[in-house]
């Protein structure tokens, strides 16, 4: 815990009796190995923010609270810790709504403290009060209000547990500002108490046989996988799963890494920007094998046409997902290193040649491509991006085209590589994602690729880059359009290009201003240098990469197509 | 389809709103909510009359479990069960009317509860169909006011309980 001598709740073992609740607060975060605490303080969370002046926990004030959740959610997600964020009552509270429920889509673990008005004044309207356990009801996994000190640490503890556990997600804890100031006078019980609460491990046997004996019987199985399997930290079952059976995986955007690319039986990525191969993989399997993945509609495209011919299996922990989207054939629900690995023990080892041969030959006709001429394209960029850091970086994304680019050019190896807000589609997302990824990998290349629209929404949080001197490179797109919007326009809209043009400042001097290093790449001749200039500086760097303003984000299967009816664009 | 299921609830607050919200935010259709105590302080009991599918009828109830206050979830698909709904009816019932209405009420078996010049009220519970024939009935004569508990639900006992 604490080596503090001024610290009653540390190591003396007294107890809780006698501090208060900020301080319980203290010592219920220290003993839940939170390491770094992202927020901004405000008036309901004073009393929390003078127990933090001397304590050993690590504070990271961003500039605006969204930007401080989305820093606990890429911390969550590159490290697998829980990530932690505290806002004050009111507007800290309500400021931290998009990064809740971006990671609710994601079920990334993170608790959010907010302040909240005096306990006796909730309900009046007072300075700064908003129902913030209202508003975040469903935008969290669950959320708590604590008015009364003796609940604090149990609560703090709960919130926690519920967190990690089972399907991970953001939990709220609401604290009255009486309930940081006062303290228990008796020892509080502070064991959870969550009799609702009974998330799922293991899995049902019988269902895993089943599942083997129809992938055992199959010509033309796939693996169809997500973030399941990152949160799980199934990788190596799933690649013994894939050897043994000969069975191509495909990942969606949040399982990107979780199956290594450079592996032949890799499809990399499907849906909707997925590849041609992956797509026709899918549509002619006759057994899909979903594991932690929920068959979203960016994935499937239209629902009724999707792998028309696949029996349908499905492992998830959340037996909620099953059968939500599409009928499936035989539902486990369970941990997917738990069934994956059970599933190995009941697998044939097979070759399946003639599936293969079939797959090489899409792989051959229609690779991921894009033509090298003309200004430079955001595909070299990222293409680059992985070689010049051997495809071994920690990528943040905004949301638009470049994500896309990002996802199908990187080049992914390992998981919890990308952090990329995939359900709830934040704009924003990347910059402060990638802070928060370098705060818990203080080692490792962290980047943030961006588009100049995602970029502007929150470049703000390049000053806590700056004064916490993080070696993020922050890789801005910059096409001057909001590029995905206009793409659409461009396809479906008869190019009538609506409030997409998008003026944005000199990046360089934005960065320079806010202190860190900035760096602008105008044509193809300076891209490498430039790049590799970024890579090589020791802090953090914001470089503008001006790209082909109109360049089209291939493949594309449109809103309510099937798979099979992908747009290859000019180069099929 | 209706369905009924039932949910054993942590007695806390916001309890309410976390099944409400959760209905109202994934499109599901509620009939009727009921919540009351039960024999144990620390839980309350949901009642709910939902409408859709057999599909729809899975969500919720999967939906429902993942509720953290949730306790126990259960559905009274495929099983036998006794349900309950009470009603409070004014129906306009003037001297020369009266004693027909207080005929049909006795047919009901509901009680008559409060009398004036002008009309009485009815107390009458029993599964929701039969409320609802009585309110036809009653119709002729004018209903004034009408208030519904909503319906509680119960699994018959087997021959082995």
């Amino acid at each position: 815990m604490t080596d503090k001598k001024d610290d009653p709740g540390g190591s003396g073992h007294r107890g809780y009796a006698d501090l208060t609740g900020a301080q319980i607060f203290n010592e219920m975060l220290l003993e839940e190995g939170v390491e770094v605490l992202f927020g901004f303080p405000g008036g309901a969370v004073i009393p929390i923010f003078d127990v933090l002046y001397d304590s050993p926990l690590k504070f990271v004030m961003s500039r605006h609270e969204q930007g401080a959740c989305h820093m606990a959610d890429g911390y969550a997600r590159s490290t697998g810790k829980t990530g932690a964020v505290i806002a004050t009552s009111g507007p800290g509270a309500t400021n931290l709504i998009t990064g809740l429920a971006t990671a609710n889509m994601d079920s990334v673990p993170l608790v959010a403290f907010t302040g909240q008005v005096r306990s006796q004044l909730i309900g009046n309207d007072a300075f700064q009060e908003a129902d913030t356990t209202g508003i975040t009801r469903p935008i969290t996994k669950h959320n708590f209000l604590v008015t009364r000190v003796e609940d604090l640490g149990r609560t703090v503890k709960e919130a926690f547990h519920i967190a990690r556990t089972g399907r991970p997600g953001p939990v709220v804890v609401d604290i009255a500002v009486d309930a940081t100031v006062n303290k228990p006078g008796r020892e509080p019980a502070m064991e959870p108490d969550l009799p609702g609460y009974k998330p799922r491990g293991g899995g049902h046997i019988r269902q895993v046989r089943a599942a083997a004996a129809a992938i055992n019987a199959a010509d033309h199985p796939v693996l169809y996988v997500g973030g399941g399997v990152v949160l799980s930290g199934a990788t190596e079952a799933l690649r013994a799963v894939a050897q043994k059976g000969r069975i191509p995986v495909t990942t969606t955007l949040l399982g990107l890494g979780t199956f290594d690319e450079t592996d032949p039986l890799s499809l990399r990525m499907l849906g909707m920007h997925g590849t041609a191969y992956a797509n026709y993989a899918v549509q002619e399997s006759d057994c899909l094998v979903a594991v932690g993945a929920r068959f979203d509609d960016r994935v499937t495209g239209k629902i009724e046409a999707f792998a028309p011919k696949a029996k349908i299996i499905h492992v998830d922990i959340d037996p909620a997902s099953i059968s939500k989207n599409v009928p499936v054939d035989i539902p486990v629900v369970g941990d997917a290193k738990y069934i994956l690995e059970k599933l190995l023990e009941h697998l044939e080892a097979k070759e399946r040649p003639a599936w293969h041969e079939q797959i090489a030959q899409w792989k051959k006709l229609y690779p991921l491509k894009y033509a090298p001429d003309g200004g430079i394209k955001p595909q070299e960029v990222v293409e680059l991006l992985g070689e010049l850091t051997r495809h071994d970086a920690i990528v943040a994304t905004g949301v638009g085209q470049h994500q896309m680019w990002a996802a199908q050019f990187y080049g992914w190896r390992r998981p919890r590589q990308i952090l990329t807000s995939g359900g709830l589609g934040t704009m924003g997302y990347g910059c402060p994602a990638a802070i928060g990824a370098q705060f818990g990998n203080p080692g490792a290349t962290v980047l943030d690729i961006d588009g100049d629209g995602s970029f502007s929404m929150t470049m703000g949080e390049v000053i806590t880059a700056v004064q916490h001197d993080l070696p993020v490179k922050f890789i801005v797109l910059d096409n001057g359009y909001l590029g995905m919007v206009r793409q659409w326009q461009d396809l479906f809209y008869h190019k009538r290009y609506s409030a997409v043009a998008h003026p944005c400042p000199d990046f360089k001097m934005v960065a320079e201003g806010f202190g860190a290093r900035g760096i602008r790449i105008s044509a193809r001749s300076e891209l490498a240098d430039g790049l590799n200039e970024a890579l090589k500086h020791p802090g953090p760097v914001v470089v503008a990469v001006e790209v082909e303003p109109e360049e089209n984000v291939y493949p594309m299967v449109a809103a309510g197509k099937g798979l099979h009816e992908m747009d290859l664009g000019k180069l099929a | 389809m209706k369905h009924v299921i039932m949910a054993l609830v942590q007695n806390q607050p916001g309890v309410l709103a976390h099944v409400a919200g959760m209905f109202a935010a994934r499109g599901f259709n509620i009939d009727s909510l009921v919540v009351g105590r039960t024999e144990d302080p620390m839980l309350s009991r949901m009642t709910i009359v939902a409408v859709g599918d057999d599909r729809v009828l899975e969500q919720i109830r999967k939906q429902l479990e993942k509720i953290v206050t949730v306790v126990k979830v259960r559905d009274f698909q495929d099983v036998r069960y006794v349900e309950r709904d009470l009603m409070l009816v004014r129906v306009h019932a003037p001297a020369e009317k009266r004693s027909k209405v207080v005929d049909l009420v006795t047919l009901f078996r509901g009680r008559v509860v409060d009398v004036s010049r002008k009309s009485l009220i009815v107390e009458m519970s029993g599964p929701e169909d039969k409320l609802e024939a009585f309110v036809d009935l009653a119709k002729p004569y004018g209903i004034g006011e009408l208030a519904r508990t909503g319906v509680i639900a119960m699994k018959r006992g087997t021959q082995a309980d």
